[in-house]
């Protein structure tokens, strides 16, 4: 493996393969800044063009161009509250608000340092640890799957600890708009409204957009003055590189847990970027001394949202390139790629072509590294760019690209309609002071949530009583304590906090 | 002046008809949209995205991917039959897809009838595979086993109201026996499932056996012949079980598009599968290439409609 690692890495660094890869960052970045341009789908734009490209710049474009929209969306989620992909959907919580407080550089090279540091802890794992971790995925079956939605879902509880009644009612409402389409199983129809078109369900993206940034856009709309004319507040201040960097790497315990929980949870198939980032903003919550200032403008909340959904890109290589399942749906697509390149996941990629196999995990090395400095100064002029622009220029020109986004989607007009109608609800339920995240993770854990309880039921049939095999596969028990551990942390902290008041 | 404003007219229709003509004529003389109605990455986005070059090349033209995904389809299917009828909009179909969706659901957006086969251009055959690891070496094992135990066998595959979920009502059937069908959502869903021992088998396509050959044994597949890409597989109907099934994908217009259109559509699609080196990429890959023009394309999903409403009355889904 060592020889075959280093052959590798020389085949990588190639002026060809660089620029290719500099293209995929680049690409990638602007792609996952707009909303509605998914990782899946500017993979997808792209993969025509690498056929007729050798193997290994094929696929180190690829990979490139997945490691910058997973990266990208973070731009889009801190400058404007919209996340550009569903994996920075944590982003928002405390990037937007340290941007409300003149400090969006600082956050996004927060942002870019945690992403490209998750990029590359997630390809060390990739490179070092495959073979076993794909075996251990393969065990979380049907009934496991289910459990861990459910741990998904207590997530709600610290995201809306402030008022526990409104999130649960939102994680009630996005699990109910999942259902909206055809079932997942059974292919039963449910609240189309006999529209065709709803035969597909609610697009995630549309109802993020519509629930995020629609509602943003209107109070900056709300609050235009002449004295108040830039939608993003700028202090300047120097050292903000530095600052970045320090918050990143001081306390590395956050970088670190979030880039494994990441990687693990890309290595799942059917768990994406989606979920990583909020599970890692969860536990870097919990863990933290001071859980009261996350959602406020806390950088460790970017940290922890952008190191895991960049880990999760290396995560989701793991059962692709080791068993031929692709983890996410942009790994779907570069699976196609390596098949159409004449190339078969499995065993064979580490053996008769593990010098392409490398050189693509070396390539996702490099791209990571690249991100570090594309990320510095894309961002920077991104920034520029947003705090230039007057509000009452950006606000409409946002506005008309989250209808281009929500179209481009799937190419459906339902998806907008239902963006525009998102956003309407969305500022609604923003003035009732509800949280947009628990609706959110209702959404997408909602379809999981269903395969898993439906699948495992159907594998429980032959047992006396079906519910049992929910109960008794050892994963599914430990998955089941670590629920009620995390269930019960808030209420702990709560009763003791109550405690100490008392006491006072 | 109303005079030359009546030859400006005139010589405006004139022109434009013989446009409209050069068009007619000369088809493709622009882009071409192919829609992908299932996700990238899956069997039908693999065949657009081989297609796509070598179509290109015949065409002359670009022909450009896109992807309108959901409901199983439906929802491109839908834009499909609504789209302009001159052969620009083209979408890939699915067998049975096309026939179980209208049949089962209220209002899906389109009636099999109103998708206008082009031609079919690949199947997948069923195959039921196991575990490598598995305790059933042959398909008697399997059939012996399921006959002893009704209903412990659990078999997962791709979607409800799919070949798969057809396939394992009809083998239940033909070979007498009880197993529960597990559907997950795509055929690559599944194999995560029978790679990590959650289920007994699959009723998958040949494609995933194939791709997982190091993984799991196939023990039977459902075409009328070996697949070329597992020889030593042998085919339901070798054991003695009458069973055929399988997905077929092919090219589909609009209801109304001209028949010259849909004939230039159909020879180049039939140029495409006989160049070798898409034929051998694809049939390497698990596919099976299969040649039908227009009208054998129609008679062939006439003939499953019969098929399936029968299957569906038999088992009671319908």
């Amino acid at each position: 493996m060592g020889a075959t690692l280093l052959s590798s890495t020389i085949a990588v660094f190639s002026i060809k393969n660089l620029l290719f890869m500099l293209f995929g960052v680049s690409a990638g970045m602007v792609a996952g800044a707009l909303p509605g341009l998914t990782a899946t789908m500017s993979v997808a734009l792209i993969v025509p063009f690498t056929f007729t490209m050798d193997p290994v710049s094929g696929m180190a474009t690829l990979g490139a161009i997945y490691c910058g929209a997973i990266f990208g969306g973070a731009f889009s989620a801190i400058l404007v509250n919209t996340p550009g992909t569903p994996s920075s959907i944590g982003t928002t919580f405390d990037g937007y608000p340290m941007a409300q407080q003149g400090k969006g550089e600082e956050a996004i090279f927060t942002a870019t340092f945690a992403s490209a540091g998750g990029g590359l802890i997630g390809t060390v794992i990739l490179i070092f640890l495959s073979v076993p971790l794909a075996r251990v995925a393969l065990r979380f079956g049907p009934p496991e799957y289910f459990w861990i939605t459910i741990f998904g879902l207590t997530i709600i509880a610290s995201l809306a600890s402030k008022n526990m009644l409104k999130g649960l009612a939102g994680g009630a409402f996005g699990l109910l708009i999942s259902m909206i389409g055809i079932a997942p199983i059974g292919g039963d129809v449910r609240f189309t409204m006999g529209l065709p078109a709803f035969q597909g369900g609610v697009q995630l993206i549309s109802v993020l957009i519509g629930f995020f940034c629609i509602p943003e856009m209107l109070r900056i709309a709300g609050n235009l003055t002449a004295q108040k004319m830039q939608a993003v507040n700028v202090e300047k201040e120097s050292g903000v590189l530095a600052r970045s960097f320090w918050n990143v790497f001081r306390k590395p315990f956050n970088f670190i847990r979030s880039s494994i929980i990441g990687a693990f949870v890309g290595i799942l198939p059917g768990a994406g970027g989606n979920i990583a980032n909020l599970v890692a903003y969860n536990e870097a919550q919990r863990a933290s001394k001071e859980p009261e200032t996350f959602g406020t403008g806390n950088p460790q909340g970017v940290v922890a949202t952008e190191a895991a959904n960049n880990a999760t890109v290396e995560g989701g290589m793991v059962p692709l390139l080791t068993l031929g399942i692709p983890g996410a749906p942009p790994a779907a697509i570069i699976y196609g790629a390596l098949m159409l390149q004449g190339l078969r996941p499995g065993p064979e990629l580490f053996s008769s072509s593990a010098h392409i196999t490398y050189a693509f995990m070396v390539s996702l090395f490099v791209a990571n590294l690249m991100m570090f400095v594309v990320g510095i100064l894309g961002g920077r002029s991104i920034f520029k760019i947003v705090t230039m622009i007057p509000a009452k220029i950006l606000v409409p020109s946002i506005i008309f690209l989250t209808i281009l986004g929500s179209y481009s989607i799937r190419n459906n007009i339902m998806d907008v309609i239902v963006m525009l109608i998102g956003g309407f609800i969305g500022y609604l339920l923003k003035e009732l002071n509800f949280h947009p995240g628990p609706i959110v993770l209702g959404l997408i854990l909602g379809p999981i949530a269903e395969k898993g309880l439906v699948q495992g039921y159907l594998m429980g049939l032959s047992r006396p009583n079906p519910w049992t095999i929910f109960f008794t596969r050892p994963i599914s028990i430990v998955l089941i304590v670590i629920i009620i551990f995390s269930a019960g942390w808030p209420v702990y902290r709560e009763f003791k906090s109550r405690l100490k008041k008392g006491d006072n | 002046m109303n005079k030359r404003l009546l030859s400006i007219l005139l010589v405006a229709v004139f022109l434009l008809s013989i446009f409209s003509l050069n068009v007619m004529a000369e088809f493709p003389e622009k882009a071409i949209n192919y829609i992908v109605c299932f996700n990238p990455g899956g069997e039908s986005d693999l065949t657009a995205r081989a297609q796509q070059k070598p179509l290109e090349e015949v065409f002359d033209t670009d022909v450009v991917i896109q992807y309108k995904i959901g409901g199983g389809g439906a929802v491109g299917w839908s834009e499909l039959v609504q789209a302009k009828p001159d052969g620009y909009t083209v979408a890939g179909f699915n067998l049975p897809h096309i026939i179980l969706q209208p049949l089962v659901r209220d209002n899906p957006g389109y009636d099999t009838k109103e998708i206008k086969p082009v031609f079919i251009f690949e199947a997948t055959p069923n195959i039921l595979a196991v575990h490598k690891d598995s305790q059933f070496e042959t398909l008697e094992e399997f059939v012996n086993y399921a006959k002893e135990n009704p209903g412990v066998i659990t078999l997962g595959g791709s979607g409800s109201y799919s070949a798969n979920h057809l396939g394992t009502l009809e083998f239940n059937q033909t070979a007498d026996i009880k197993t529960t069908y597990i559907p997950f959502t795509g055929s690559g869903e599944a194999v995560p499932a029978l790679l990590g021992k959650h289920v007994t088998g699959l009723m998958t396509y040949t494609t995933m056996g194939v791709r997982h050959s190091d993984e799991m044994r196939v023990l039977a597949v459902a075409a009328e012949e070996r697949v070329p890409a597992m020889p030593d597989v042998p085919t339901f109907k070798e054991l003695g079980y009458d069973y055929i099934e399988g997905a077929y994908r092919g090219l589909a217009a609009p209801p109304g598009t001209p028949d010259d259109v849909v004939q230039k559509l159909a020879e180049a699609n039939l140029a495409v599968n006989e160049m070798p080196s898409f034929k051998n990429k694809l049939q390497d890959m698990g596919f099976q290439i299969i040649n039908m023009g227009p009208e054998e394309s129609e008679e062939f999903i006439d003939d499953r409609i019969t098929y399936y409403e029968e299957i569906l009355k038999e088992v009671g889904l319908l």
